[in-house]
Protein backbone atom coordinates (compact mmCIF):
# COMPACT_ATOMS: atom_id res chain seq x y z
CA UNK A 1 0.00 0.00 0.00
CA UNK A 2 1.40 3.48 -0.80
CA UNK A 3 0.44 7.11 0.38
CA UNK A 4 -2.49 7.18 -2.34
CA UNK A 5 -3.76 3.87 -1.54
CA UNK A 6 -4.59 4.92 2.10
CA UNK A 7 -6.10 8.32 1.13
CA UNK A 8 -8.14 6.10 -1.41
CA UNK A 9 -9.26 3.58 1.91
CA UNK A 10 -9.66 6.57 4.47
CA UNK A 11 -13.52 7.51 4.38
CA UNK A 12 -14.10 3.20 4.71
CA UNK A 13 -11.45 3.16 7.49
CA UNK A 14 -12.81 5.66 9.56
CA UNK A 15 -16.39 4.57 8.73
CA UNK A 16 -15.17 1.02 9.96
CA UNK A 17 -16.12 -0.21 6.17
CA UNK A 18 -12.79 -1.98 5.54
CA UNK A 19 -11.64 -5.95 5.62
CA UNK A 20 -9.04 -6.59 8.40
CA UNK A 21 -6.77 -7.40 5.45
CA UNK A 22 -6.82 -3.85 4.39
CA UNK A 23 -6.80 -2.63 8.27
CA UNK A 24 -3.57 -4.67 8.75
CA UNK A 25 -1.97 -3.11 5.30
CA UNK A 26 -3.03 0.83 6.71
CA UNK A 27 -1.34 -0.44 9.74
CA UNK A 28 2.05 -1.60 8.40
CA UNK A 29 1.90 1.38 6.21
CA UNK A 30 1.41 3.89 9.08
CA UNK A 31 4.08 2.20 11.16
CA UNK A 32 6.59 3.50 8.50
CA UNK A 33 5.10 6.69 7.18
CA UNK A 34 4.79 9.54 9.45
CA UNK A 35 3.03 11.63 6.96
CA UNK A 36 0.36 9.24 6.85
CA UNK A 37 0.45 8.74 10.43
CA UNK A 38 -0.22 12.27 11.06
CA UNK A 39 -3.38 12.49 8.03
CA UNK A 40 -4.89 9.49 9.78
CA UNK A 41 -4.56 10.90 13.37
CA UNK A 42 -5.87 13.92 12.79
CA UNK A 43 -8.70 13.64 11.01
CA UNK A 44 -9.65 11.46 13.13
CA UNK A 45 -9.28 13.96 15.39
CA UNK A 46 -11.16 16.42 13.06
CA UNK A 47 -14.45 13.94 13.51
CA UNK A 48 -13.87 13.61 16.90
CA UNK A 49 -13.64 17.31 17.51
CA UNK A 50 -16.83 18.23 15.38
CA UNK A 51 -18.94 15.11 17.07
CA UNK A 52 -17.62 16.33 20.82
CA UNK A 53 -18.90 20.16 20.65
CA UNK A 54 -22.25 20.76 19.64
CA UNK A 55 -21.37 24.15 17.75
CA UNK A 56 -24.86 25.13 17.05
CA UNK A 57 -26.86 24.79 20.79
CA UNK A 58 -30.72 25.36 20.33
CA UNK A 59 -31.46 26.87 23.89
CA UNK A 60 -34.64 25.96 25.62
CA UNK A 61 -36.10 29.50 24.83
CA UNK A 62 -35.03 28.94 20.73
CA UNK A 63 -37.34 25.72 21.26
CA UNK A 64 -40.03 26.35 22.87
CA UNK A 65 -40.56 29.66 20.54
CA UNK A 66 -39.97 27.17 16.93
CA UNK A 67 -42.22 24.39 18.36
CA UNK A 68 -44.83 27.09 18.76
CA UNK A 69 -44.34 28.50 15.65
CA UNK A 70 -44.32 24.87 13.43
CA UNK A 71 -47.31 23.77 15.41
CA UNK A 72 -49.54 26.71 15.17
CA UNK A 73 -48.37 26.68 11.21
CA UNK A 74 -49.73 23.06 11.11
CA UNK A 75 -52.75 23.15 13.16
CA UNK A 76 -53.73 26.71 10.79
CA UNK A 77 -54.01 24.17 7.53
CA UNK B 1 -48.05 -29.85 3.86
CA UNK B 2 -46.40 -26.67 3.68
CA UNK B 3 -43.74 -26.19 6.20
CA UNK B 4 -44.90 -23.68 8.78
CA UNK B 5 -42.88 -20.51 8.43
CA UNK B 6 -41.78 -18.80 11.95
CA UNK B 7 -42.47 -15.38 12.06
CA UNK B 8 -39.73 -13.08 11.18
CA UNK B 9 -39.22 -10.37 13.82
CA UNK B 10 -37.84 -7.23 12.61
CA UNK B 11 -37.89 -4.36 14.62
CA UNK B 12 -39.93 -1.43 13.79
CA UNK B 13 -39.04 1.76 14.20
CA UNK B 14 -41.37 3.63 16.47
CA UNK B 15 -42.18 6.53 14.27
CA UNK B 16 -43.87 4.33 12.00
CA UNK B 17 -46.58 4.28 14.25
CA UNK B 18 -46.26 7.75 15.31
CA UNK B 19 -46.64 8.37 11.21
CA UNK B 20 -49.48 6.09 11.00
CA UNK B 21 -51.85 7.98 13.88
CA UNK B 22 -50.38 11.39 12.46
CA UNK B 23 -51.79 10.30 9.08
CA UNK B 24 -55.34 9.35 10.64
CA UNK B 25 -55.11 12.93 12.12
CA UNK B 26 -53.86 12.46 15.83
CA UNK B 27 -52.11 15.86 15.76
CA UNK B 28 -50.57 15.05 19.03
CA UNK B 29 -48.76 11.70 17.46
CA UNK B 30 -47.39 14.78 14.68
CA UNK B 31 -46.60 17.40 17.90
CA UNK B 32 -44.43 14.23 18.98
CA UNK B 33 -42.71 13.84 15.76
CA UNK B 34 -41.97 17.84 15.72
CA UNK B 35 -40.76 17.07 19.01
CA UNK B 36 -38.02 14.50 18.47
CA UNK B 37 -36.72 15.83 15.07
CA UNK B 38 -37.14 20.09 15.57
CA UNK B 39 -33.65 20.32 17.13
CA UNK B 40 -32.06 18.17 14.62
CA UNK B 41 -33.78 19.90 11.79
CA UNK B 42 -33.00 23.15 13.13
CA UNK B 43 -28.93 22.56 13.26
CA UNK B 44 -29.09 21.01 10.09
CA UNK B 45 -30.47 23.90 8.16
CA UNK B 46 -27.95 26.10 10.35
CA UNK B 47 -25.09 24.13 8.96
CA UNK B 48 -25.95 24.34 5.26
CA UNK B 49 -26.76 28.26 5.93
CA UNK B 50 -24.77 29.59 8.27
CA UNK B 51 -27.65 32.22 9.32
CA UNK B 52 -30.09 31.46 12.15
CA UNK B 53 -33.12 33.36 11.22
CA UNK B 54 -32.69 31.45 7.80
CA UNK B 55 -32.64 28.39 10.15
CA UNK B 56 -35.92 29.04 12.27
CA UNK B 57 -37.88 29.87 9.13
CA UNK B 58 -36.50 26.56 7.35
CA UNK B 59 -37.43 24.37 10.21
CA UNK B 60 -40.82 25.82 10.52
CA UNK B 61 -41.33 25.54 6.81
CA UNK B 62 -39.49 21.91 7.00
CA UNK B 63 -42.12 20.71 9.30
CA UNK B 64 -45.08 22.29 7.70
CA UNK B 65 -44.45 20.71 4.17
CA UNK B 66 -43.70 17.62 5.95
CA UNK B 67 -47.02 17.63 7.65
CA UNK B 68 -48.90 18.59 4.15
CA UNK B 69 -47.27 15.76 2.06
CA UNK B 70 -47.60 13.12 4.94
CA UNK B 71 -49.52 11.17 2.93
CA UNK B 72 -47.27 11.11 0.14
CA UNK B 73 -44.61 9.35 2.73
CA UNK B 74 -44.44 5.95 2.01
CA UNK B 75 -42.41 4.69 4.75
CA UNK B 76 -39.72 3.81 2.50
CA UNK B 77 -37.22 5.16 4.24
CA UNK B 78 -36.78 6.79 7.81
CA UNK B 79 -39.29 9.34 8.28
CA UNK B 80 -36.38 11.15 10.27
CA UNK B 81 -34.28 10.92 6.76
CA UNK B 82 -37.63 11.79 4.67
CA UNK B 83 -37.82 15.18 6.82
CA UNK B 84 -34.14 15.78 6.80
CA UNK B 85 -34.31 15.99 2.45
CA UNK B 86 -36.93 18.30 3.03
CA UNK B 87 -34.85 20.71 5.00
CA UNK B 88 -31.60 20.15 3.31
CA UNK B 89 -33.71 21.17 -0.11
CA UNK B 90 -35.08 24.27 1.52
CA UNK B 91 -31.66 25.22 2.76
CA UNK B 92 -29.98 25.08 -0.43
CA UNK B 93 -33.18 26.63 -2.03
CA UNK B 94 -32.37 29.51 0.28
CA UNK B 95 -28.72 29.77 -0.15
CA UNK B 96 -29.89 29.99 -4.18
CA UNK B 97 -31.99 32.80 -3.00
CA UNK B 98 -28.97 34.35 -1.59
CA UNK B 99 -26.48 34.38 -4.13
CA UNK B 100 -28.68 35.31 -7.02
CA UNK B 101 -26.07 34.78 -9.97
CA UNK B 102 -24.57 31.43 -8.81
CA UNK B 103 -26.63 28.19 -8.26
CA UNK B 104 -26.11 26.14 -5.22
CA UNK B 105 -26.81 22.73 -5.41
CA UNK B 106 -25.02 19.34 -3.99
CA UNK B 107 -22.99 18.91 -7.56
CA UNK B 108 -21.29 22.41 -7.04
CA UNK B 109 -17.90 22.43 -5.99
CA UNK B 110 -16.83 19.23 -6.67
CA UNK B 111 -14.26 20.03 -8.84
CA UNK B 112 -12.08 21.70 -6.78
CA UNK B 113 -9.32 20.21 -5.61
CA UNK B 114 -8.20 22.49 -2.73
CA UNK B 115 -7.29 20.58 0.27
CA UNK B 116 -7.72 16.93 -0.98
CA UNK B 117 -3.99 16.52 -1.11
CA UNK B 118 -2.89 16.94 2.12
CA UNK B 119 -0.33 19.54 2.83
CA UNK B 120 0.32 20.39 6.58
CA UNK B 121 2.25 16.97 8.52
CA UNK B 122 2.06 18.43 12.05
CA UNK B 123 0.76 16.29 14.46
CA UNK B 124 -1.98 18.27 17.36
CA UNK B 125 -0.22 17.98 20.47
CA UNK B 126 -1.70 19.06 22.60
CA UNK B 127 -5.21 18.36 21.69
CA UNK B 128 -7.60 21.03 20.47
CA UNK B 129 -9.70 20.72 24.24
CA UNK B 130 -6.19 21.16 25.85
CA UNK B 131 -5.29 24.24 23.76
CA UNK B 132 -8.20 26.13 23.58
CA UNK B 133 -11.42 26.63 26.02
CA UNK B 134 -15.19 25.60 25.20
CA UNK B 135 -15.99 29.49 23.65
CA UNK B 136 -12.71 29.59 21.41
CA UNK B 137 -12.73 25.83 20.37
CA UNK B 138 -16.52 26.29 19.59
CA UNK B 139 -15.29 29.64 17.08
CA UNK B 140 -12.60 28.22 15.46
CA UNK B 141 -14.90 25.06 14.70
CA UNK B 142 -17.54 27.57 13.62
CA UNK B 143 -14.90 29.46 11.07
CA UNK B 144 -13.67 26.52 9.79
CA UNK B 145 -16.68 24.28 8.44
CA UNK B 146 -18.33 27.93 7.30
CA UNK B 147 -15.36 28.01 5.08
CA UNK B 148 -16.03 24.29 3.26
CA UNK B 149 -18.30 24.57 -0.07
CA UNK B 150 -21.81 24.01 0.89
CA UNK B 151 -22.02 20.63 -1.09
CA UNK B 152 -19.20 19.22 1.48
CA UNK B 153 -20.14 21.12 4.09
CA UNK B 154 -23.73 19.20 4.12
CA UNK B 155 -22.16 15.87 3.64
CA UNK B 156 -20.09 16.25 6.60
CA UNK B 157 -22.76 17.76 8.70
CA UNK B 158 -25.36 14.36 7.96
CA UNK B 159 -22.58 11.99 8.17
CA UNK B 160 -20.13 13.21 10.97
CA UNK B 161 -22.34 15.39 13.48
CA UNK B 162 -26.16 14.35 12.92
CA UNK B 163 -25.06 10.34 12.90
CA UNK B 164 -26.47 9.54 9.74
CA UNK B 165 -25.41 6.51 7.72
CA UNK B 166 -23.80 6.43 4.42
CA UNK B 167 -26.90 5.38 2.97
CA UNK B 168 -29.12 7.57 4.88
CA UNK B 169 -27.15 10.62 3.57
CA UNK B 170 -27.11 9.14 0.46
CA UNK B 171 -30.93 9.39 0.15
CA UNK B 172 -31.68 12.31 2.02
CA UNK B 173 -28.91 14.04 -0.40
CA UNK B 174 -30.45 12.64 -3.78
CA UNK B 175 -26.54 11.32 -4.43
CA UNK B 176 -25.30 7.91 -5.36
CA UNK B 177 -23.01 6.17 -2.07
CA UNK B 178 -19.89 6.44 -3.59
CA UNK B 179 -20.77 9.84 -4.37
CA UNK B 180 -21.25 10.65 -0.57
CA UNK B 181 -18.08 8.62 0.24
CA UNK B 182 -16.19 10.54 -1.84
CA UNK B 183 -17.44 14.09 -0.89
CA UNK B 184 -17.14 12.88 2.68
CA UNK B 185 -13.64 12.28 2.10
CA UNK B 186 -12.81 15.67 0.82
CA UNK B 187 -14.92 17.29 2.99
CA UNK B 188 -12.63 15.28 6.76
CA UNK B 189 -9.38 16.47 4.84
CA UNK B 190 -10.30 19.74 3.89
CA UNK B 191 -11.28 20.36 7.21
CA UNK B 192 -8.21 18.65 8.70
CA UNK B 193 -6.07 21.05 6.60
CA UNK B 194 -7.71 23.62 7.88
CA UNK B 195 -7.59 23.14 11.77
CA UNK B 196 -4.28 21.93 11.65
CA UNK B 197 -3.44 25.87 11.52
CA UNK B 198 -4.58 26.27 15.04
CA UNK B 199 -4.44 23.11 16.45
CA UNK B 200 -0.37 21.91 14.93
CA UNK B 201 2.44 21.50 17.45
CA UNK B 202 3.91 24.49 17.95
CA UNK B 203 7.73 24.58 17.26
CA UNK B 204 10.31 25.67 20.16
CA UNK B 205 10.16 29.39 20.74
CA UNK B 206 7.21 29.70 18.34
CA UNK B 207 4.68 31.79 19.86
CA UNK B 208 1.44 30.38 20.65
Amino acid sequence: MNCTDLLSHLTDYFDEQLSVGLREEIRVHTSGCQHCKVVLDTTHQTIEVYKGNEIYEVSTELRERLHTAIMSKCLKK
Amino acid sequence: MPAIQSPVSEEVHPDVALVARAKAGDTAAFEQLVRQYERQIFRVAQHITQNREDAEDITQDAFLKAYEKLEQFQGNSKFSTWLVRIAVNESLMRLRKRKTSKTVSMDEDVQTEEGSIPRDFAEWRPNPEQQYNQAELGDILRKTIQGLPPGFRTVFTLRDIENLSTEETAEALGLSVPAVKSRLLRARLQLRERLSRYFRQKKEGQPA
